[in-house]
């Protein structure tokens, strides 16, 4: 014990003697781990947001798309566009399925402005949807009431908001009971969703939902464009009976190519996914962002590990006399050996701590700048703590080893 | 001290260095035997093999061929590790240029030996400060080696070397880079030592350093002349 305190003090007395250098090595080591620290916080902060976003959509939903959930990859457009339409018909069908508990249409807009006397906001989703919008979604009407089986069949002019729009529209009164104007159909709000927060900076409660009946009605024009025809329509949002989510994929497939008509060699001409699905695309994405990471490390370690090479190699030519001395009072080559890696261990700590410290910064930086939230685990310490030992074991050992194999004779002989 | 009056015996010692292809031999078959309480001097002509001879006897170097024993047991066996320790507890060694290490103070150079003999700090510090004071260093305790005059270095070295009390001191020209004042000062300390008990080898030039030994070796070019 009074060894390593004393070759630890023995380290940052050298250290001290050659600050700027001491520093200037740890350099590599300083930038690689603030790059790790910071996009390992930032991803990790993604994760979280994305689960816990994914979670409350609600669990295992199943969706069926014209499009492809991910296009990746050139696609034929044009056969994308051509597909038939799904309709609320499809969704219908599938709630008697036997394993699905229940299946919504849901079509949606971006309005350009809604406005409410002088308050106003931008860029609000209009979704179209039947009465069990909130069920599928797991969205809860906190005021006012939720939509019915009337709502949609009589094609009710009623809308449900979501809260960002019920607090910049209505900062005061309650919106339950005010009326809306869109393209100039108006809507009376018979109630407003619980807030669900932002998603990758996007506020998730930027909208208004209203029955698919009354949706059809004011946007009735023909979609022409490919990609309107491609991407416009209706999907259907499939909650499935707990524990059947195979199931209910196979049968979905089964339903919707009878539903359409298709022999048995052609291909589906609609998408199923699934939020496994998302997680995984997602994954895939961050994997990538993992992958740049471990690159950006690998090189930066290794350079940082060649400059403490450097500088110990250095040091020991520097203090062969005093390798010479030491070893000529009884050092044993294990002690020269430890002296120098705890030398070389101790300095990249020392970048290893300046880098934890800076990526630390860095994700709080950009934190505030932009929407991404960083989050810092204990865990990226202790792998920056981690990385920085082992780069100055790796990298010292060769060092302490001509060190410590220094002939006593030869050392003190040394000018 | 210790009971085998027989401290090191060399046999038959060889040292050969190597220029780039050409051989140089240092020591061409010395025999020496040391016995406890000795106060010997190594006397010869520059050149003669006395530092290689002292280096060897000291464990800082091994020969080319021939036998040492320390204490009836053959150095060439013994592995880097216990090699450290013979160096570190048996061996005392004092050089010609003080070899202390600069940038410790007088007190941590000599308490340095008992840092690899696992001592713990208190005791090291006192048991440098004791040696120290005896040996007339008490006021100088704090200084680095650069604010030390020549006679007090190598006072901080003999004290380095006495620290652990070791069973025989080797002393390579202990005066040579002091003036004639300074350098009877340290000869009476080894004198006192040797009264002590302690067994002491010395090199040196000086006729009247060589004086105080009651043995003397003549070297000559790596051989023993005159014993
Ligand atoms: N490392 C070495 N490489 C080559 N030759 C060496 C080496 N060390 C010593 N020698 C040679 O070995 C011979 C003996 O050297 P040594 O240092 O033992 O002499 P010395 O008697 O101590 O001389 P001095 O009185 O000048 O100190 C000399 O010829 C010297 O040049
Ligand atoms: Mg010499």
């Amino acid at each position: 014990m009074t060894n390593i305190i004393g070759k630890i003090t023995l380290s940052f007395q050298t250290f001290k003697a050659h600050r700027l250098r001491s520093f200037l090595t740890t350099l590599g080591i300083i930038i690689g781990v603030t790059t790790v620290i910071a996009i390992l916080s930032l991803i990790e902060g993604l994760n979280r947001s994305v689960a816990s976003q994914i979670q409350s959509i609600g669990s295992d939903l199943v969706f069926l798309q014209k499009h492809p959930m991910v296009m990746a990859g050139p696609r034929n457009l044009e056969e994308i566009a051509n597909r038939p339409d799904l309709t609320p018909d499809d969704a219908e069908a599938i709630t008697r399925l036997s394993s699905v508990d229940v299946a919504i249409p849901e079509i949606s807009q971006q309005a350009s402005k809604i406005k409410y006397r002088d308050h106003e906001v931008a860029q609000t989703r209009v979704t179209g949807s039947d009465e069990n919008y909130s069920r599928v979604n797991n969205r809860f009407v906190e005021s006012g009431r939720d939509f019915t089986r009337d709502d949609v069949l009589h094609r009710r002019s009623v809308g449900i908001i979501g809260s960002y729009v019920a607090s910049n529209l209505f900062p005061e009164e309650s919106p339950v009971g005010k009326e809306l104007n869109i393209r100039g159909h108006r809507i009376m709000i018979i109630g407003v969703f619980k807030e669900k927060g932002a998603f990758l900076g996007q506020s998730m409660d930027n909208f208004i939902a209203i029955p698919y009946t009354f949706y059809e009605k004011i946007y009735s024009q023909r979609r022409e464009s490919v990609i309107e025809r491609a991407f416009f329509g209706y999907s259907v949002d499939i909650k499935p009976v707990p524990g059947k989510i195979e199931k209910a994929i196979d049968e979905i497939r089964e339903l919707m190519r009878r539903r359409h008509g298709l022999t048995f060699d052609k291909p589906d001409d609609f998408e199923i996914g699934t939020q496994q699905r998302l997680m995984e695309i997602y994954q895939n994405i961050t994997r990538v962002g993992f992958v740049a990471i471990v690159a950006i490390a690998a090189i930066s370690l290794v350079v940082g590990g060649i400059g403490i090479m450097n500088i110990m190699l250095v040091s020991v030519a520097e203090r062969t006399r005093e390798i010479g001395i030491r070893k000529a009072v009884g050092a044993s080559n294990q002690n020269i050996l430890l002296q120098f890696l705890t030398e070389s261990i101790i300095l990249a700590l020392i970048g290893g701590i300046i880098g934890i410290i800076f990526g630390v910064l860095l994700a709080r930086l950009v934190s505030v700048v932009s929407p991404l939230k960083a989050a810092v685990s204990f865990w990226m310490i202790v792998l920056g703590f981690g990385f920085s030992a082992a780069v100055g074991i790796f990298f010292g050992i060769y060092p302490a080893r001509r060190a410590a194999s220094l002939n006593p004779i030869e050392a003190l002989r040394y000018e | 001290m210790a009971k085998v009056s027989i401290v090191c015996r060399g046999i038959d010692i060889y040292k050969t260095y190597w220029r780039g292809k050409i051989p140089v031999e240092a020591l061409r078959g010395v025999n020496i035997e040391i016995k406890n309480n000795e106060y010997i001097s190594i006397m010869g002509a520059s050149g003669s093999g006395k530092s290689t001879l002292i280096h060897i006897l000291g464990c800082l170097d091994s020969p080319t061929s021939g036998e040492y024993y320390l204490e009836d047991k053959l150095v060439s066996q013994y592995t880097d590790l216990e090699l450290a320790r013979i160096r570190n507890k048996f061996i005392g060694f004092v050089f010609q240029n003080f070899s202390l290490l600069p940038r410790l103070t007088a007190l941590e150079n000599v308490a340095l030996p008992l840092f690899y003999a696992g001592v713990k700090k208190r005791e090291r510090v006192e048991k440098a400060k004791h040696i120290l004071n005896k040996i007339g260093l008490g006021d100088r305790m704090a200084h680095r080696p650069n604010e030390l005059s020549g006679g007090e270095c190598q006072r901080v070295a003999i004290s380095r070397a006495l620290v652990n009390e070791p069973k025989i001191i080797f002393a390579d020209e202990p005066t040579g880079n002091l003036d004639s004042k300074t350098g009877a000062e340290i000869m009476e300390i080894f004198d006192y030592l040797v009264e002590e008990g302690n067994t002491i080898v010395t090199v040196t030039h000086d006729q009247n350093v060589a004086g105080h030994a009651k043995r003397i070796i003549k070297l000559k070019d790596g051989l023993i002349q005159h014993d």
